[in-house]
């Protein structure tokens, strides 16, 4: 046991039992970030302001939500939009935040790729961050389910009857995800315990091992430039600041990201208030009726590009039904990301992807692939746009299909 | 330099997908239509000027006997339940009638009830609608009429008094506590459908659609059930606030709050910069 003293003043009393001084230095002033970095590097910084968002104003939203059929709708445009004080920001803010999570999630994901943040040691940090994608694309399909819409109910149908897709089981797996034959009151009750309870408790474990396998590889940089922490961080701390490639997480680094936290919530508020429709569609205003289909169903709009990897198969081929090749293709949409580090068949090259003679066409292919899908998933799937879903698709995968061979011959011509 | 760079790419695919999913799309799934016709195009204007007595008249001896004025203390003859099982819907109050909908309107209705409301699709020799044709009158005695409506009451109608006779009869505002005069079962067997609760319905269809939509239902939903009623444009904006002041009640907080919160981030945001050049003025 530590030899406990008389304390000099309360933190050195706490220091004395918790450790906290070696604690903060470990975690803030001598965690060492790269000092060539842009500002893509605070977009970690920005998703774990909006998901504190997320957080708060879920906890105020869940003090007036009712997880029933009969009461959902009218808790959340009633009860919180109208009488409560202030409910109406809690769930802007909440719905917003949901959306712009995954816009920021997108440019995180395409700022690992186009650095090649993904391998050469930095695998655990891909995979943890994909981990945590899906575990938001989980939290954020529940989380609309809740207020009992119609889009809530109609997209609730649609994606839980897709597990109906898997062989032999899939009927029963549907009934076993809805509690019910169809989506009903206890479909809501245990997604909202999903959204409410076990996502979140899922995330916030993944986010602490996402961020604990960073500390080992280490952030990377604008240019992939390989250094030695150790003799950078001892130049930093002999006050040769100014020489050193690396800055303390605290306060320099975050000094940058308080800024750049400050400009896109400036940016969120006036979302908030005055052009929230793109994430709080206002079919969902109606209240979910069974009898009633709407005109177009269509998920929200991040995932859209997925969506429509599933719906651009609108044909039979080769025997094999529309739906079956779709439900295949979108089950590896869904993990291919997942693989990335091990497609990329160059692992040494971690340069970014403007210094990398073929990649970069295929990461600008790949961005605008995903936008095109992304546009395509919201249009009505009628003549030539179930046409241009379908190429979309194909070269979607058709982009992961060739990465190991582009890659390999990339390999190829740098080691000559 | 370079960041700025980045930033322009970054916003530039952003904005290229938000205009995607957002604009184009909602441009393509919901096909441009004709604007609302407050004019009435398609009924044939009254071609003489109405006598507010004989209109008088006229009304006392044909309308009263369902219709109830209430400015007038003229009550209706009949509870709502029983007008709603004797005539399939509860037919509506006229103290604002003459106002709150078109002039040319009302008289092509008298005329014609069933291509006014735009409801043939639905009614006709086999199924009859509930108000009937007054096309064996004038010409003269329909302007009448209508001059004597529209002679009734001097004060403007609130608008909620406007939404509780235009479109109170098959719908509800729970969100106000207002209940549909007419019940919903006889409404159903009556109109084929059920009339929605509209307390959301600003928020589920917004303003723009809903002008266009009350105007003329059946310009934007093929088949609906819903009558076109005729409406005035000022009326119907009179609804519309209605709605408005009920779905989205804290519209003005949201918008006054909103640049309090933008202003403050941006303040903060100014603060963390020169923070940032202060600390960064260190080690670069």
């Amino acid at each position: 046991m530590a030899e406990i003293q008389k304390s000099e003043g309360f933190i050195d009393w706490l220091d004395q039992r918790l450790a906290v001084k070696a604690f903060m230095r470990v975690m803030m002033t001598e965690y060492w970030i790269p000092k060539n970095i842009n500002f893509l590097w605070a977009m970690g910084v920005v998703l774990v302001v909006l998901f504190g968002v997320l957080l708060v104003t879920g906890l105020l939203l869940l003090m007036y939500y009712k997880p029933d059929i009969n009461l959902a709708f009218d808790s959340v445009n009633y009860t919180i939009m109208q009488e409560v004080e202030y409910g109406w920001l809690w769930r802007h803010m909440h719905g917003v935040a949901a959306s712009a999570t995954f816009l920021i999630i997108y440019i995180h994901l395409f700022t690992g790729i186009y650095y090649g943040s993904y391998k050469k040691g930095r695998e655990m940090i891909w995979i943890t961050g994909m981990v945590l994608f899906i575990a938001f694309s989980a939290e954020a399909f529940s989380g609309y389910m809740l207020p009992w819409g119609q889009m809530s109910y109609w997209a609730a149908q649609v994606i839980t009857n897709l597990f109906s897709g898997i062989p032999v089981i899939g009927d029963d797996v549907v009934i076993w995800i809805r509690g019910d034959y169809v989506v009903a009151d206890a479909t809501l009750t245990r997604f909202f315990m999903l959204h409410v309870v076990l996502l979140p408790l899922v995330i916030i474990v993944v986010i602490a091992v996402h961020f604990y396998s960073l500390r080992f590889p280490h952030v990377n940089n604008q240019e992939s430039e390989v250094f030695d922490f150790e003799i950078e961080s001892e130049k930093f701390l002999e006050g040769r600041k100014k020489e050193s490639k690396v800055v303390p997480f605290w306060p320099v680094f975050l000094s940058k990201d308080f800024f750049v936290v400050g400009f896109f919530m400036t940016i969120f508020f006036a979302l908030v208030c005055y052009q929230f429709d793109f994430a709080m569609d206002p079919i969902n205003f109606e209240p979910a009726n069974s009898m009633k289909t709407p005109a177009h169903i269509y998920p929200e709009w991040y995932f859209l590009w997925n969506y429509e990897v599933l719906r651009g198969f609108f044909f039979d081929i080769g025997g094999m039904a529309a739906m079956d090749i779709g439900l295949i293709a979108f089950v590896i949409a869904n993990i291919v990301f997942m693989i990335l580090p091990f497609l990329d068949r160059n692992p040494m090259n971690t340069g970014p992807a403007h210094k990398r003679p073929v990649f970069k066409y295929w990461f600008w292919l790949l961005v605008c692939d995903m936008i095109v899908l992304t546009v395509y998933g919201k249009l009505p799937p009628t003549g030539v746009n179930a046409w241009v879903g379908f190429v979309a698709a194909v070269l979607f995968l058709g982009l992961f299909i060739a990465l190991p061979f582009i890659t390999k011959h990339e390999a190829k011509g740098d080691a000559q | 330099m370079r960041e700025f760079k980045i930033l322009a790419i970054v916003l530039f695919f952003t904005a290229v997908t938000y205009w995607g999913v957002e604009p184009y799309a909602h441009s393509q799934m919901h096909p441009h239509v004709a604007p609302a016709d407050f004019g009435f195009k398609d009924i044939e204007p009254l071609h003489v000027n109405g006598n507010v007595e004989s209109g008088k008249a006229l009304v006392e001896a044909n309308c009263i006997a369902c219709h109830s004025i209430k400015s007038l203390g003229l009550e209706a003859p009949m509870s709502f339940e029983a007008a709603a099982s004797a005539y399939g819907v509860v037919p509506p109050d006229l103290s604002h009638a003459g106002v709150i909908y078109d002039k040319n309107y009302l008289a092509g209705f008298l005329k014609d009830p069933v291509s006014a409301t735009k409801l043939s699709h639905k009614f006709g020799d086999t199924k009859p609608y509930a108000m009937p044709s007054f096309n064996y009158l004038s010409e003269q005695e329909i302007a009448d009429i209508v001059a004597y409506l529209g002679n009734i009451v001097s004060t403007k109608a609130s608008n909620k008094m406007v939404f509780e006779e235009a479109c109170g009869r098959c719908h509800s505002m729970k969100y106000d506590g207002f209940k549909a005069q007419t019940p919903a079962s006889s409404l159903k067997s009556y109109l084929g459908a059920e009339a929605p609760d509209v307390s959301m319905m600003i928020r589920s269809k917004k303003a723009e659609y809903l002008s266009t939509f009350i105007n003329e239902p059946l310009k934007m939903v093929e088949g609906i059930a819903m009558p076109r009623v005729g409406l005035t444009e000022a009326s119907q904006e009179q609804v519309v606030a209605y709605m408005e002041s009920v779905g989205d009640r804290k519209k003005a907080e949201r918008e006054s709050l909103g640049l309090k919160l933008i202003g403050f981030m941006a303040i903060f945001t100014l603060i963390a910069y020169l923070w940032k050049v202060q600390i960064w003025k260190e080690v670069e």
